[in-house]
């Protein structure tokens, strides 16, 4: 008998896994091979918009994958530099070697938690509440929580052209009982698809014909800890590349031929990465599309080609990347491929991750209809900290939609279901402006403290920062700049009006123009880098950020009235039949959540909101 | 408080006593049940949808009425439920027993509105269609009998719709920048672009709401002021006009006195006269309210019979009122054409003049004819009734181009487009809840169907 069962060893189940374990829960993780924890088997890179800042909450949280980038960095990059801080992200290319061998260490190393190998069959369920797993070989493990994680194993297919293979990413073995298994106790099964590009023999490659694209030269580390980055001399690039009206040819001719124009396949493809084959059917006024030559380590020769994702038989992916710019003589090392798994409804999960229809059974990943490693492992996590918290009898952790991406991301899932697999991207965050890449500590390194996954050291850090801000912000509002010739020279240099009376150094930064560097002319300011930064921003935008928070607070205001569970929709007049109907299906916990579902207007949650308030019933 | 919505409701739809026909209309789960057992003819449970039928309606042994009863089964109704409509032949009274034994047959009688709010409950209407019905029913002229119907085709939800997926496209085209930022070929939204972008948006936002306001002031009348100086005829011609058109007037509480107001419909228009006691009891507003008042009341309203004996001379009294006339929005009455006129028109710098006289019958037509040149719409057409339905409505436009307004601001202040991006986002809120949509996944839609991404 264990704690805490994790079925999976992917980027969800090693953040599970660990938090359950550091959170004192015996945990263990059945993993079908051990071979391939943590394993990255479609593009080598971590982060970019939305996800970055994901990376960052896992890390500010007491989560793994940050400081685990860190460690396997072959270059990183700050993106989006010229927009505003709300969307810099963080994007590193990682070692497919390093990364896992790293995580693997890590999950060894963690007192409370056992690794064992083995594929889950089937699941203990007594009175709609988990008992424990049972395994291939029918040994019965018992369990006080089980969460599963089982990535794209469920019942997978591979696909190349026409030929369909009953297998996992690695030709590995599926899980082929875990989905009826589920389905018998009440989920709606999902059938989803997703697909990976060829990849090719680094010394096949003209890269003189290539653009390169560089990391960043600063060094840059995901983990508010570590300081595993990586030198600059040391980073390896990139090489961009484009298809061509040869390769769009190719590809017309042959469309039958993929598994997703011939009908070989089932499942739904995700739209924000469509293959090269869906790329050039919707777009054919396009010329060519671009191709990103990505390294997957330093220890072997692959090189990932993104933005060529197909499900076309070899000989024609052969043509297709041979038609391509410095891939003429390209030698193919693993053809790409599209793979067909099962997933579960996500409506029918709780905002916790604890399933609806069976107590303390948990489940995060791609089981849940997401993609992307990052959305996998901060799901992965917060699966780990609230089976532990029930276990514990304690209150979950839901992170609101104004706190955290992973907080978005799950309130989408659990509120509006995917029908395509998801990935995060800004444009879901409503409250963007406040979900920063700098600020990801400022927001959730409490919420680690108080659950118990950051250590004092960490937390004592984080609150000098915290001090330190404030500080820094109570002195650019006293101190003063006065109009002497010396300064209004300056102004002038860096294109600002000169001064006619003194003002603050506050008032000063809100000038587009003017940056907190310059305050270094003027001031001593002995204070950190993200000290500094965080001030300038919180300054710079400040309009922009009141605007949000108060936005923000009305939501929560709405997510402050609970909605009881017995609650009959059909009773409540003037509630458009449809929103009853999905209102029923979702249950939702708050009016806060209902007012997301769609289908539900807010003439309708006007009205329920005064039902509850007041309780409308029937009249006869 | 509301009423049930799973039960089956009835009324009769048309004015009582107008028409050979009168249609009683039943809508609910057991609408079709329920009249058959009443109706002799056919079996109406086993007839198809949207067939008519020919039979008698029958109370135990007595003939009601001799009918035609239409079966609708749901969705494809009025209502997404199912509806019977029973034509009756035989008058007023017949429909009337009809209907009582529909209610002791168990239907209830619909509240006002109730088929409507069925409609817009079940989706089969969008928040401007329901209010467009409850306006046609209030409509006090033509040219808001047009607009109404307009509206209820979809015409005020066309209207939004097209702009907002323009403000969509925009919008998901700074985001896809974004979320993909390294891919070159996906033209970057620059802050230019984006401002010619916008300004196109503002003008024909802009042109929405002055269309919609023009309409909303013929639509629901003019405000309209008679002022003069004593005993020059005010009140006849306000008493003409009364009696000649279909007038109504009330009486609404003031604060001083109560304010009578006058509402003359004359064919398009209708004119909702201004301080009408005022000018009945005195025959001398000037006088009585004071000069700075009757200014205050010559700004709010939106057209102004200036009246003046032309039989007198001008006085300094005159020419202070008439120094502050507005002219696009003034007639001057030269009233008493039936004795010597001593002001002439040429005197006078307007463009709306006219002769009156109230002693002549047609003596006013003059003053009639003007006011419909002024305000005429001409003959309507499509592009014309395209127009935003209410005051409501109307608000949330102006609310949107104000927000337009801070993004030109945000943009002069070298504001990142993420951010810009944020407030667009607003205004296609704004904009949604004319219609009663609001965005969620709409842009992540757009972005995916226009931009090419992916690994």
């Amino acid at each position: 008998m264990v704690d805490i069962i994790v079925v999976g060893g992917g980027h969800a189940g090693c953040e599970a896994s660990l938090a359950a374990a550091r959170l004192g829960m015996k945990t263990l993780l059945v993993t079908g091979n051990l071979e391939n924890i943590a394993d990255m088997p479609c593009n080598p890179s971590i982060g970019g918009p939305a996800k970055g800042i994901v990376v960052r909450e896992i890390d500010a949280l007491g989560g793994e994958m940050g400081k685990n980038t860190d460690k396997a960095s072959l270059q990183m990059k700050l993106l989006n530099t010229k927009k505003g801080p709300a969307v810099w992200a963080l994007r590193a290319q990682a070692d497919k070697i390093t990364y896992p061998k790293e995580m693997r260490k890590t999950l060894e190393q963690e007192k409370n938690l056992e690794l064992k190998t083995s594929l889950v069959e089937d699941l203990i369920v007594e009175n709609s509440q988990i008992k424990g797993v049972i395994l291939e070989n029918k040994e019965r493990i018992l369990a006080r929580a089980v969460i599963l994680t089982t990535g794209t194993y469920l019942k997978s297919s591979i696909l190349v052209g026409s030929k369909k293979k009953s297998e996992g990413p690695h030709g590995e073995r599926p899980s082929l009982f875990l989905s009826d298994c589920l389905k018998k106790l009440g989920f709606n099964i999902l059938r989803l698809k997703t697909g990976t590009p060829p990849r090719i023999k680094r010394e096949s490659i003209h890269f003189d014909e290539l653009t390169k694209e560089e990391g960043s030269k600063e060094l840059l580390t995901f983990s508010y800890d570590s300081h595993d980055s990586t030198a600059y001399q040391l980073q390896v690039p990139c090489y961009l590349t484009y298809t061509n009206e040869k390769t769009h040819k190719i590809i017309l001719d042959n469309l039958e031929k993929s598994s997703m124009y011939g009908g070989y396949v089932e499942g739904i493809g995700p739209r924000y990465c469509p293959s090269i084959e869906d790329k050039v059917v919707r777009f054919r006024d396009k010329q060519r599309h671009q191709l990103f030559l990505e390294p997957e380590s330093i220890y072997y020769d692959d090189i990932y080609i993104q933005g060529l994702s197909t499900s076309m038989p070899q000989d024609i992916q052969e043509q297709i990347v041979h038609s391509i710019q410095g891939l003429e003589d390209a030698e193919i090392l693993k053809y790409a491929y599209a793979i067909e798994y099962d997933a579960i409804d996500s409506k029918q999960l709780k905002p916790s991750l604890e399933t609806k229809l069976v107590e303390n059974l948990f489940t995060a990943g791609q089981i849940n209809g997401t993609s992307g490693y990052e959305e996998a492992a901060g799901q992965g996590l917060i699966a780990g900290i609230n089976a532990s918290l029930k276990l514990q009898g304690k209150d979950p952790l839901i992170l609101k939609r104004n706190e955290a991406y992973i907080g978005v991301l799950i309130d989408d899932l659990v509120t509006k279901g995917v029908k395509d697999p998801y990935r995060l991207l800004t444009s879901r965050a409503e409250y963007r402006l406040l979900l920063r890449d700098d600020n990801a500590d400022l927001r959730l390194r409490q919420y680690g403290y108080e659950i118990g996954l950051i250590d004092e050291q960490r937390y004592q850090k984080f609150l000098k920062k915290k001090e330190d801000i404030k500080n820094l912000m109570e002195y650019l509002h006293e101190k003063r700049m006065t109009p002497q010739k010396e300064v209004n020279e300056f102004l002038k240099e860096i294109g600002s009006s000169p001064l006619n009376a003194g003002i603050s150094f506050y008032e000063l930064l809100k000038r587009p123009e003017f940056k907190m560097d310059y305050c270094k002319k003027f001031l001593p300011l002995p204070y950190e880098d993200s000290v500094l930064n965080e001030v300038e921003i919180e300054i710079k935008y400040e309009g922009y950020i009141q605007k949000a928070n108060n936005d923000a607070e009305k939501m929560i205001a709405l997510e402050k009235i609970k909605i009881p569970k017995n609650i009959h929709y059909q009773e409540i007049l003037n509630i458009a039949s449809e929103a009853k109907q999905k209102l029923e299906e979702i249950k939702p916990e708050t009016l806060g959540q209902a007012s997301r579902i769609s289908g539900v207007n807010p003439s309708d949650i006007a009205i329920l909101s005064i039902y509850l308030k007041k309780g409308i019933k029937k009249h006869d | 408080m509301g009423e049930k919505m799973d039960d089956t409701i009835c009324a009769i739809a048309t004015k009582l006593g107008v028409g050979a026909i009168s249609i009683i209309r039943v809508s609910g789960p057991l609408a079709i049940s329920k009249v058959n057992q009443i109706f002799e003819g056919c079996n109406l449970e086993q007839e198809k949808s949207h067939t008519i039928h020919y039979g008698f309606i029958k109370d135990k042994n007595e003939i009601l009425d001799e009918v035609l009863v239409s079966i609708m089964k749901s969705p494809k109704t009025f209502t997404r439920e199912d509806v019977v409509e029973i034509n009756c032949h035989g008058g007023i009274l017949p429909t009337k027993r009809v209907l009582e034994l529909l209610l002791q047959n168990g239907i209830r009688l619909a509240q006002p509105g109730e088929f409507t709010k069925r409609a817009f409950l079940n989706g089969r209407i969008d928040l401007t269609q329901a209010e467009a019905i409850m306006e046609l029913i209030e409509s006090k002229n033509e040219v808001a009998r047009k607009v109404s119907i307009s509206s209820l085709r979809g015409s005020t939800s066309k209207l939004i719709n097209e702009f907002r997926e323009k403000l969509k496209m925009i919008i998901a085209s700074i985001e896809v920048n974004i979320d993909y930022p390294e891919y070159q070929d996906i033209e970057e939204m620059t802050e230019e672009n984006l401002k010619k972008l916008l300004i196109k948006l503002e003008k024909h936002l802009e042109k929405i709401i002055e269309n919609s306001k023009n309409c909303q002031l013929v639509k629901n009348g003019i405000q309209t002021a008679i002022i003069g100086r004593p005993n020059v005829g005010k009140s006849s011609i306000l008493n003409h006009l009364l009696e000649e058109e279909k007038a109504i007037v009330t009486s609404v509480e003031g604060t001083t006195r109560d304010i009578v107001e006058g509402e003359v419909t004359m064919d398009q228009l209708t004119l909702k006269i201004m301080d009408t006691a005022g000018i009945r009891q005195t025959e001398d507003v000037v006088e009585k309210i004071g000069v700075e008042k009757s200014i205050q009341l010559l700004q709010d309203a939106t057209l102004i019979l200036y009246v003046m004996d032309c039989s007198k001379e001008l006085d300094e009294e005159d020419k202070t009122i008439l120094n502050n006339l507005v002219d696009s929005k003034t007639i001057i009455v030269l009233n008493k054409s039936d004795q010597n006129q001593v002001i002439q028109k040429e005197m006078l710098p307007f463009s709306h003049i006219v002769y009156t006289t109230t002693l002549e019958e047609g003596g006013l037509n003059s003053l009639k004819d003007e006011i419909i040149k002024m305000f005429e719409q001409g003959e309507m057409d499509e592009d014309d009734t395209q127009l935003l339905l209410n005051a409501r409505q109307v608000g949330l436009a102006e609310k949107a181009k104000e927000q337009l307004n801070s993004v030109f601001e945000a943009l002069e202040n070298g504001v990142e487009l993420d951010l810009i991006s944020i407030d667009l986002k607003d205004i296609l809120d704004t904009l949604g809840m004319i219609t009663g949509q609001t965005y969620q996944d709409e842009i992540l839609d757009t972005l995916f169907e226009n931009f090419c991404v992916g690994k």
